[in-house]
């Protein structure tokens, strides 16, 4: 054991893509017997540490050691033979093969040259007993469970590599039970003396099983803790960068009477993909919505315009039982959506900012009443104007703008329908200063205009500033619906942490 | 005289020396087929032709489509031999890998024969080849154009088969040697017209435009008949008379080109004959009455019709053979 | 105004057709004399309108399958099952309006099938259409059982061979099917929605159009084009070959759309241009024809002049244009 007392140890990793830098100075250390949460949201640089950890990527600056040495990783095998090992989300061994072969693939026992099938599964049935899996290893491994799947890949990774073992997000496709037993073999391991980086984007896993902490946020380390001495507010916090002690601010100042009721989602919902919920929508409302990724934000906004149809609950307009099955269900009933991936949903990257404009409107009035050239000039000259699209020409392909004219461009698509109600999720990631203000400006006056919105946002500060009222998602649940002197960063953060420590729903 | 004429005269007679009193010899006789299976009309016509010459010679014929697949005709092969049959008969769809499925049947005593294409094998492992030649095909047509035109210029042009296809290759090969020796006769155009009657009928177009309206093309030769009915299109299309303004002469004798013959738009074609098995069927007869073994290449005949045979009734002979 | 006449005359499938046209031209000095014989135009240029048309036809229906990024591999046999289908009504007796519909039926019903199996079931666009390739040409051949059916309908002769106003019937056909999808999907917002579904098809889900109609709308059309195509190529021999007609036509109408400039990642489309695309392809065989190059050299010949084609409209050459045109516009 080294001076250090690290398994495993990244010092002052510096890492950048283009123009991005996607890590900056981030120290991590591993200690033999522990499992390390890594915690951030998305684009927090967790993937890209763990890349460098395991030699996918090269780091542009700092170092990684191995028991205190420093050591160069050109690849993941080289990483193995340091001792390291990762299993991913999905599965990546070879489903069509036996278990056994699974587990020994690329270093099969042979006799005379040949593989030693005997001796193979042999082996594999002993590991799979410590692993406690009493299944045939001459089977095939895509017939099991994923969960199976998952203890495989985690038995091929610690016998490979022995010493540290990186789960990226294990239990993203399990069931309760099944990460129980997952934790069980991870409890195991650390007793054996591994060192085990634990990432998941759920708090409750993190408290399970994690011994300390490392939260990235923009790249940057906050900082790394052990668990003993923190509550899930303080984690929250931590992520989401919102310091609670300080914050007063709170949400709009609410002294215009509410418009009359629009929406009524009753018991609204969707298995595998969020668990019911009531939420009442007023007219010149702005409903925000905050969570954790993968707390089911955005399944709820999916459900709620037809993306994904829910299979139970009721939902009224105006006080009309409605349904919306589709999109075209809920764009006839004046609904808008800005999904929160921009380009893989959103833009038509190849057709001009013009069309990218009218295509809702064209969508909602059909085939054959074709809106011309100098109607669709008009439309959208309109909306470039008062949305402040810089563009060199309405007939410029839109995949040529920037990410936040771009945005301005799917709101006014949106809003050329003339929408009653607007899904907008994460509206503002990835843009810059300028648009992220003009669309904040453009929510502030579409409720003032009386539209119905519901806003998705990371962002503590912006939720607050705009909204009405707040819900907050967590494991795909609605867990709080937090109104008036409710709607201020602190109170967010502890319900998304938890909600028992906040106020009730 | 080639040798291939000489064996082709020699097939010819024995076909007509056979029929009557060797024909009986083998009735009762089981005999399997492996066909290729009916990607053209002269495969079916091969096919009925053959179940034809075993009910009249009372064989008891096995029928096998192999559907383009060599592993099916192997398969069939070795079906026939576990069945006992007396006689093989292989149209075989590529010329590589039949040793091994042909010893077989030889250790059992069957003996194998080929038609219409040949094999890349030991020639110890067939009795015999019944095939045409394609070659003598294209001379046969091309002697009867120098025939025909009897001395005067005759600019001819050459629609071709498939490029790189061994009908192609050897009809025109034929045609060349059969005007060889009439300075009178040149192909001044050739293109291929990939067997096919719309091809044929484009090319068919353009060699009009560029021979000044067809004024300067006294005759077109056709690798198949269909190119040929294409052309005779073209040739009306352009306000010509085919047969009369522009001869015709092509090869296969399907029944189309009877219908044309008998209306005059077409002059003369080569027959390809459907009949290999007949030839084949003699061999066997012989062979089984007195071990004469047959000649290791069976030439058919390569008979031409014209006008004058009676086009109208070789239509109807033809039509219901599955062209 | 001028500009926007002119504009689309000087695109690189224009300049590359007038470009073939000429090579053919210099091989054949009378390539671009045209007569008039027995009430009708004759002539080189005539016959690659022509014999362009079938292609071009198809191609017409398979812009707007590969606009939706998908690709349509059974037009082929489906002209084989069209053309089947009308000679075999025509000499069973039935009129040739019938015979005609019956096809136009038959062309339209694989299309909507194939629609269905890329549309609702989801499959992969490459392997739903060979289903149809493949068995497609079998049916054909099981309806003509192996004949060439051969007819003296004057109705089906008429539309493979005729004229209108001396211009081959064929040609007449295709610039009316031209004009008419034109307009269909340029005077609705159909060319529009076909466009954003290639593009991005989660995208148009969200934004409120029925993907769903519109793929099986476009692979309807493509076979009803290719029954359309079925039909002329039967009248003009006045037979139908199952085992011949349109046999790798597809692979001539998938490159003329790609001629066109129409990717086969989808998007942006233009009908028109996919017919240039067939008409330099078949201005490319006419020439290979009246030139007198030996067969053997056909293939190399045609591969090269499309190689050429695609060349000139590749994105290395058309930054070229730009370049010099943003160049000019500084100095003003």
């Amino acid at each position: 054991m080294s001076d250090t007392g690290y398994a495993l140890e990244a010092r002052g990793i510096v890492k950048i893509f283009g123009n991005h830098v996607a890590l900056d100075a981030v120290d991590f250390g591993l200690r033999p017997g522990e499992v390390h949460a890594l915690l951030g949201e998305n684009g927090a640089g967790k993937s890209t540490l763990i890349k460098i950890l395991t030699g996918a990527y090269q780091p542009d600056g700092g170092m990684v050691l191995a028991d205190g040495e420093p050591v160069h990783l050109d690849n993941p095998q080289q990483a193995q033979t340091h001792g390291i090992g990762t299993v991913y989300q999905e599965v990546n061994l070879l489903p069509n093969r036996s278990i056994a072969e699974n587990l020994y693939l690329g270093h099969q026992p042979t006799r005379f040259g040949l593989v030693d099938r005997r001796r193979m599964e042999t082996g594999a049935r002993g590991i799979l007993k410590r692993y406690g899996l009493e299944i045939d290893p001459s089977s095939e491994l895509g017939a099991h469970s994923v969960a199976v799947q998952q203890i495989v890949a985690i038995a091929r990774a610690v016998e490979l590599s022995g010493k540290v073992l990186i789960l990226d997000e294990p239990t993203a496709s399990l069931d309760r039970n099944e990460v129980e037993r997952l934790f069980e073999i991870i409890r195991d391991l650390k007793a054996r003396g591994l060192a085990v980086v634990f990432i998941t984007h759920f708090l409750d896993q993190v408290f399970a099983v994690a011994d300390r902490v490392t939260i990235l946020r923009n790249g940057k380390l906050v900082d790394t803790r052990a668990l003993d001495d923190m509550t899930r507010t303080d984690v929250v916090r931590l992520m989401l960068g919102k310091d609670v002690a300080f914050s007063g601010a709170t949400g709009v100042e609410d002294a215009r009477p509410m418009g009359e009721v629009l929406l009524d989602f009753a018991n609204y919902g969707r298995k595998r993909s969020v668990h019911p919920f009531n939420l009442t929508i007023h007219k010149g409302e702005v409903i925000g919505v905050a969570g954790l990724l993968g707390s089911g934000r955005t399944e709820m906004a999916r459900i709620m315009f037809g993306a994904d149809s829910a299979d139970e609950g009721i939902l009224e307009i105006a006080g009309k039982k409605t349904s919306i099955a589709r999109p075209t269900d809920a764009i006839a009933n004046g609904f808008g959506f800005c999904p929160e991936d921009r380009k893989a949903e959103g833009i038509f990257g190849d057709l001009s900012v013009r069309e990218n404009i009218i295509i809702a409107l064209q969508g909602k009035l059909g085939w054959f009443s074709a809106l011309n050239r100098d109607e669709q000039m008009e439309i959208a000259g309109r909306f470039g104007e008062s949305m402040d699209i810089r563009a060199a020409s309405l007939d410029m392909p839109i995949k040529l703008l920037s990410g936040g004219n771009q945005q301005k461009v799917i709101l006014s698509r949106w809003l050329a329908t003339d929408p009653a109600f607007l899904i907008l999720d994460e509206p503002t990631r990835g843009i810059d200063v300028g648009a992220h203000a003009e669309i904040v400006r453009t929510i502030n006056r579409l409720r003032d205009e009386g539209l119905a919105l519901v806003v998705i946002s990371s962002e503590l500060d912006e939720v607050v500033a705009y909204s009405s009222r707040i819900v907050v998602m967590r494991d795909r649940e609605m867990v709080a619906e937090l109104s008036g002197e409710n709607i201020n960063p602190g109170v967010i953060v502890q319900a998304i942490a938890n909600h028992r420590e906040g106020p009730s729903a | 005289m080639s040798i291939i004429t000489k064996l082709a005269l020699a097939a010819g007679l024995a076909t007509a020396l056979s029929s009557g009193a060797l024909a009986q010899d083998i009735s009762g006789k089981v005999i399997g087929f492996s066909q290729i299976g009916s990607e053209s009309g002269w495969r079916a016509a091969e096919t009925s032709v053959t179940r034809q010459q075993a009910e009249e010679r009372g064989v008891d014929l096995k029928f096998a489509d192999a559907q383009q697949k060599q592993e099916n005709q192997i398969k069939a092969i070795r079906g026939f031999i576990a069945q006992g049959v007396d006689a093989i008969l292989v149209a075989p769809v590529v010329a590589t890998g039949w040793d091994d499925v042909l010893t077989e049947a030889k250790e059992a005593e069957i003996p194998v024969i080929l038609l219409d294409r040949g094999i890349d094998a030991p020639e110890d492992l067939y009795l015999t080849s019944v095939a045409s030649d394609q070659v003598l095909e294209g001379r046969v047509a091309g002697e009867w154009l120098v025939s025909e035109v009897a001395g005067e210029d005759c600019n001819v042009v050459e629609l071709q088969g498939t490029v790189g296809s061994s009908p192609a290759i050897n009809r025109k090969q034929g045609f060349e040697e059969g005007i060889a020796s009439a300075a009178n006769v040149t192909i001044t155009q050739s293109q291929t017209g990939d067997f096919t009657r719309s091809k044929g009928k484009e090319v068919m177009e353009a060699f009009l435009k560029s021979s000044n309206g067809g004024a300067d093309i006294c005759a077109v030769y056709a690798h198949n008949d269909d190119m040929a009915v294409g052309a005779i299109q073209a040739i009306k299309d352009a306000g010509l008379k085919p047969g009369e303004d522009i001869l015709v002469v092509s090869i296969d004798a399907v029944p189309d080109i009877f219908t044309a013959i008998a209306a005059g738009e077409a002059n003369a074609t080569v027959e390809l004959t459907p009949n290999m098995a007949g030839p084949a069927f003699d061999a066997l007869a012989a062979y089984w009455a007195d071990g004469t073994m047959p000649e290791k290449f069976i030439i058919t005949e390569s008979k031409l019709y014209t006008a004058e045979n009676d086009p109208a009734g070789e239509y109807e002979r033809r039509k219901d053979l599955g062209y | 105004m001028m500009r926007r006449i002119l504009t689309p005359l000087a695109n690189p499938q224009l300049i590359a057709l007038v470009g073939v046209l000429l090579v053919n031209w210099l091989l054949f000095p009378n390539f671009f004399r045209i007569t008039w014989q027995d009430g009708r135009l004759f002539g080189s240029l005539i016959d690659v309108l022509n014999r362009g048309a079938p292609v071009a036809i198809l191609a017409i229906g398979m812009v707007g399958v590969i606009a939706t990024k998908g690709v349509d591999l059974s037009v082929g046999a489906v002209m084989a099952m069209a053309g089947a289908v009308a000679a075999t009504m025509v000499v069973a007796g039935y009129p040739a309006p019938v015979a005609v519909a019956a096809a136009l039926a038959v062309g339209l019903a694989c299309g909507l099938w194939n629609g269905f199996l890329v549309a609702v079931l989801d499959i992969q666009p490459i392997v739903a259409t060979l289903v149809l390739m493949v068995a497609g040409r079998g049916i054909a051949q099981l309806i003509t059982e192996g004949f060439i059916v051969t007819f003296t309908d004057p109705v089906l002769i008429y539309i493979g061979t005729g004229s209108f106003l001396g211009v081959p019937m064929a040609a007449v056909i295709a610039i009316a099917l031209m004009l008419l999808v034109t307009l269909l999907v340029r005077k609705t917002a159909i060319g529009l929605f076909i466009e954003a579904v290639g593009v991005n098809r989660a995208a148009a889900s969200l934004a409120g159009i029925r993907s769903r109609m519109l793929l099986i709308l476009v692979y309807g059309l493509s076979g009803l084009c290719a029954a359309v195509a079925g039909i002329i190529i039967a009248g003009d021999i006045r037979g139908a070959d199952a085992n011949n007609a349109g046999l790798w036509l597809e692979l001539d109408a998938i490159l003329a759309v790609v001629i066109g400039g129409t990717s086969l990642l989808g998007g942006r489309f233009s009908v028109p241009l996919a017919v240039v695309g067939a008409l330099i392809i078949q201005a490319m065989n006419t020439g290979i024809l009246v030139s007198g190059f030996p067969p053997e050299f056909n293939l190399i010949v045609k591969a090269a002049l499309i190689f050429f084609v695609l060349v000139i409209q590749s994105p290395l050459a058309s930054r070229i244009v730009p370049v010099r045109a943003t160049a000019r516009e500084a100095h003003k």
